[in-house]
């Protein structure tokens, strides 16, 4: 029996009697961070880091019992050492190391080892068995600086103004686009507008200490507000729909490591792809397995199989698991968080 | 380079028609003649001959990236391209410089062609280490050939016309036949003077949109003239200063090909051109599109096959007359024309396309319904008073197309699709039943709408039995009505049968598995269109550049019903195929 183990309901650690982001409502759960395929409702207790507690309630309501701790702090669960550290996906998001008779294991979660304003950074956890997502799994996804893509969106931007259009940014409302409005917090180009999803999320990054660019929340406005020049930030599920209509002549964008690939941008009929990530890339989860000294690995969701058998060739025992997280979905565009909050 | 890569990125990167000509013209505005030349080569689907083997090409990227075989496959089946595959793999440049677009082509893509391998394999790696993400991608498209943006030869034209003030049916015609980019050639496409030298110059092809309407929508039945809408090679006959032309609509010069042809056109007089259908001809009737198919792909033509399949000239219109344009005049008008240019020809290689006689459209539909007995694919129908326009235009021709053949057949493979649809499973192999077990028989990319492909996907990602690199073998469950346009015997396919422009026509989700139909049905089609299983061609070769022209040059499995390549000819460079290739969309064939 390992420490960890694949249940009906999801990621099971038997000596301690807990799950790690299950699917279904359990006793104890413990969570990686706040989108919906890895905080679900339903559970009788949570364990959260205290950095994302917040954007954990927003998402569970206030009748979710959850209990927060600091980073690294650990706490015992039936005899088993768990704690929490920083994963650096979005704000709050976390690593679960879990020790138990001397064996360690670190679920990751999502996680991204670039730098990123809004959450704290990724810290590397040395383990025996690393359960790593693998959402962008293969040597083509390779990501570009921050600064390099912010300047494409600023590029983006102000030709839009310049042509009276107004620019739409999809990005994932929680997350994503804190991570664009903090990128963007001292470009001076005109106002910016958000989807309700996204402004209910912001409030908490603001709480937490995040800076962000300055935001109107965009059905707050009055009827035929004239929104040319500006830059409106949207959950992707908003594209297409009637919601996009107060904004006239548009051009759309995307920021998502999936725009690294030109199909991918195509086939969602996109204007612009901003290749913006919140997991890491191929170099950097090379990089990260080899630095938590793992010699086992279980990869999690994303392109899996290629991942394992380059762990496997290179000596490691790698397996893939079958979760129903799901990373960054590139099949359907509904954003996890953001949904279930009215616009 | 970098301007013409902020060009193509700017027209990528736009969904809008007008946007994507406009950035066009921002570029041919401060484009160095030279560029822009190149430029609208490609633009307009231009590319030179296989340069380098894809594989080979695959092959140097694998060992630059250092990424084993399997892994770029799994690469390759992710992003669907192989051009960005590799762009996307190379290691970041590591010194970008700035060579405009013609001498990267002038020095480094045409030397390629007489290069030996390991010449190729330093000058390419050279420019992977020189070129940055944008302009890699470019330049490996440049390699491999076709740009696939969205830009059709007639939104480059459209953009040429707003730069020079130059009517769009001007600068169409001065772009067809031999256009070389030449930076001379493209100061020449804003020339005032319309009067243009060149003696082997087509016009642009007119094109009809299908019709589907009922056919009585069309107004009064005496405006309009019916002819059979034959299954053979359009193509336009021009005989000037002595020298005779015929171009394809593929815009190939296939002069040599029909020697029939060429050799008749001695006796029109000079500055006519005539536009019509080569047609396998005997006795006054038409043969099966199937043997035409013999003598296409064929390096030369012995005697036999000359006199076995005979090609004539359906003459269905005169385009140029005593060397003057009319294309202008109303059709009854050139219609009489074409009449007696072909009768003073005194040449039996030239015929007049048959006009159906009808009264109503009744009649018309009676005669319509008599297409597949004529070898016909339906009527063409155009108004007495329609001048021949450029490209494909509503209102003064249509095409009434007979319905396609028509089998029931059970999905067995699916493959992701490429561009737009990576990641999603859009190719797929249809089987049907011989002796209770199922036979591949024909693929199909199309006909599904995207809510279907969507669900079938999930299907397919949920049912697979066993996957060979990217194609996928799934249970045999779905069952789908296909259409297609022709059917022959072929001796390289498992089913020894191969099917023309095959599609996917509806998913009969009422339909089980075991109610699909059998090869013994696809013979019967074959013997009802009039080719006789027994009498198999040695070799069948489809002029075709492969499915949607992909350069799927490293695929893992061979493909059933895949084309092979067309046997290269003439020049290293190609002609633009942007009017769309013969082989790629059936409704575009002709007509």
């Amino acid at each position: 029996m390992t420490l960890l183990r694949l249940a009906a309901q999801g990621l099971y650690c038997e000596a301690g009697d807990f799950y790690i982001d299950p699917w279904q409502g359990v006793e104890r759960a413990v969570i990686t961070h706040a989108h919906g395929d890895h905080a679900r409702w339903g559970s009788a207790r949570y364990l959260c880091s205290r950095e994302g507690e917040s954007v954990l309630r927003t998402r569970l309501g206030p009748s979710a019992t959850i209990r927060a701790v600091n980073w690294g702090e650990a706490v015992d669960v039936n005899g088993v050492r768990v704690s929490l550290h920083p994963a650096g996906h979005i704000l709050g998001s976390a690593q679960i190391r879990v020790e138990y008779r001397g064996e360690v294991w670190v679920a990751s979660g999502d996680y991204k080892t670039d730098p990123d304003p809004t959450c704290t950074p990724f810290e590397l956890v040395r383990c025996d068995t690393f359960i790593t997502e693998s959402t962008f799994g293969l040597p083509v996804y390779r990501w570009t600086p921050d600064a390099e893509v912010f300047d494409d969106i600023q590029r983006w931007w102000r030709a839009n103004r310049e042509h009276g259009r107004t620019s739409v940014l999809f990005g994932y409302a929680l997350g994503k686009a804190q991570r664009l409005l903090a990128g963007l917090a001292d470009a001076d180009i005109g106002p910016v507008y958000t989807h309700g999803a996204v402004e209910r999320l912001n409030r908490d990054y603001r709480r937490g200490g995040v800076r962000l660019a300055e935001t109107q929340y965009a059905s707050g406005m009055p009827a035929r507000h004239d929104f040319a020049g500006s830059l409106v930030v949207a959950p992707p599920s908003a594209a297409g729909s009637t919601w996009m209509r107060r904004f006239g002549q548009i051009s759309t964008g995307f920021a998502s490591g999936w725009m690294r690939v030109r199909g991918m941008r195509r086939r969602r009929a996109i204007d612009r792809g901003f290749v913006l990530s919140d997991h890491v890339d191929w170099p950097s989860l090379l990089a990260a397995v080899e630095a938590t000294g793992a010699g086992r690995v279980w990869v999690t969701h994303g392109t899996r199989e290629p991942l394992v058998r380059w762990l496997t060739e290179r000596g490691i025992e790698a397996r893939a698991i079958a979760s129903q997280w799901k990373g960054e979905e590139d099949t359907d565009p509904v954003e996890v968080a953001g949904e279930e909050i009215s616009a | 380079m970098k301007a013409f890569a902020r060009a193509y990125a700017a027209i990528d990167e736009t969904m809008r028609t007008n946007e994507k000509v406009q950035a066009m013209v921002e570029y041919f505005k401060v484009a160095e003649p030279a560029d822009a030349a190149w430029a609208v080569y490609f633009l307009s689907g231009g590319r030179p001959k296989r340069l380098i083997p894809v594989r080979r090409l695959a092959a140097w990227a694998m060992e630059e990236a250092n990424v084993p075989e399997w892994l770029f496959a799994e690469c390759y089946d992710a992003v669907g391209d192989l051009a960005e595959t590799m762009s996307l793999l190379l290691p970041d440049a590591s010194s970008t410089v700035d060579v405009p677009l013609h001498r990267w082509i002038s020095e480094r893509l045409l030397p390629l062609a007489t290069q030996s391998e390991s010449e190729q394999r330093a000058s390419v790696v050279k420019s992977w280490r020189e070129l940055g993400g944008a302009e890699r991608f470019i330049w490996n498209k440049l390699i491999t050939g076709g740009f696939r943006i969205g830009v059709s030869q007639q939104l480059v034209v459209r953009a040429l016309s707003q730069v020079t003030g130059v009517a769009e049916g001007v600068i169409a015609h001065r772009l067809s036949g031999t256009w070389l980019p030449e930076p001379r050639s493209f100061v020449a496409l804003s020339a005032a003077e319309t009067e243009d030298a060149d003696v082997s110059r087509p016009y642009p092809f007119f094109l009809a949109y299908a019709l589907e309407e009922e056919v009585d929508a069309l107004g009064a039945p005496d405006e309009w003239q019916a002819e059979w809408k034959w299954d053979g090679i359009r193509a336009q006959v021009i005989r000037r200063d002595g020298r005779t032309f015929i171009w394809t609509r593929g815009e190939e010069l296939v002069t040599d090909r029909y020697p029939e042809i060429a050799a008749a056109a001695d006796f029109l007089p000079d500055g006519t051109v005539l536009d019509g259908e080569i047609m396998p001809w005997k006795e006054g009737r038409a043969l099966p599109f199937a043997q035409l198919q013999r003598r296409i792909g064929r390096k030369s033509l012995g005697g036999s096959i000359l006199s076995e399949v005979p090609v004539v000239l359906i003459a269905y219109d005169l385009l140029e007359r005593e060397g003057r344009d009319v294309r202008a005049e109303p059709l009854a008008r050139r219609r009489e024309l074409l009449e007696g240019t072909i009768s003073a020809a005194r040449t039996t290689v030239f015929v007049p396309s048959p006009r159906v006689a009808f009264a109503s459209w009744d009649e018309a539909r009676a005669m319509y319904a008599r297409s597949r007995e004529e070898l016909a694919e339906g009527l063409m129908l155009k108004r007495h008073d329609s001048a021949y326009g450029v490209g494909r235009r509503k209102g003064g021709w249509w095409k009434w197309k007979v319905q396609p053949f028509t089998v029931d057949a059970v999905m067995i493979y699916a493959q992701a699709g490429h561009g737009r649809r990576a990641s999603l499973h859009t190719d797929y192999t249809f089987a049907v039943w011989d002796d209770g077990a199922l036979v591949p028989f024909a693929k199909a990319y199309s006909g599904l709408t995207d809510k279907e492909i969507r669900e079938l996907d999930r299907w397919i990602r949920a049912n697979t039995v066993e996957k060979f690199g990217p194609v996928r073998h799934v249970k045999p469950v779905h069952v789908f009505e296909l259409g297609f346009e022709g059917i022959q015997p072929s001796p390289r396919h498992k089913s020894g049968v191969a099917v023309r422009f095959p599609r996917i026509l509806r998913w009969r989700t009422d339909k089980r598995p075991e109610d699909a139909d059998t090869l013994a049905t696809l013979r019967g089609l074959m013997s009802d269109a009039g080719v006789i299983p027994s009498e198999a061609p040695k070799a069948l070769v489809i002029p075709s550049g492969g499915p949607k022209g992909r350069s799927r040059g490293i695929a893992l499995l061979p493909e059933e019903g895949g084309h092979p390549e067309s046997p290269g000819e003439g020049s290293s460079l190609s002609r633009p195929r942007a009017l769309s290739r013969d082989d790629e969309d059936p409704s575009l064939r002709s007509g």
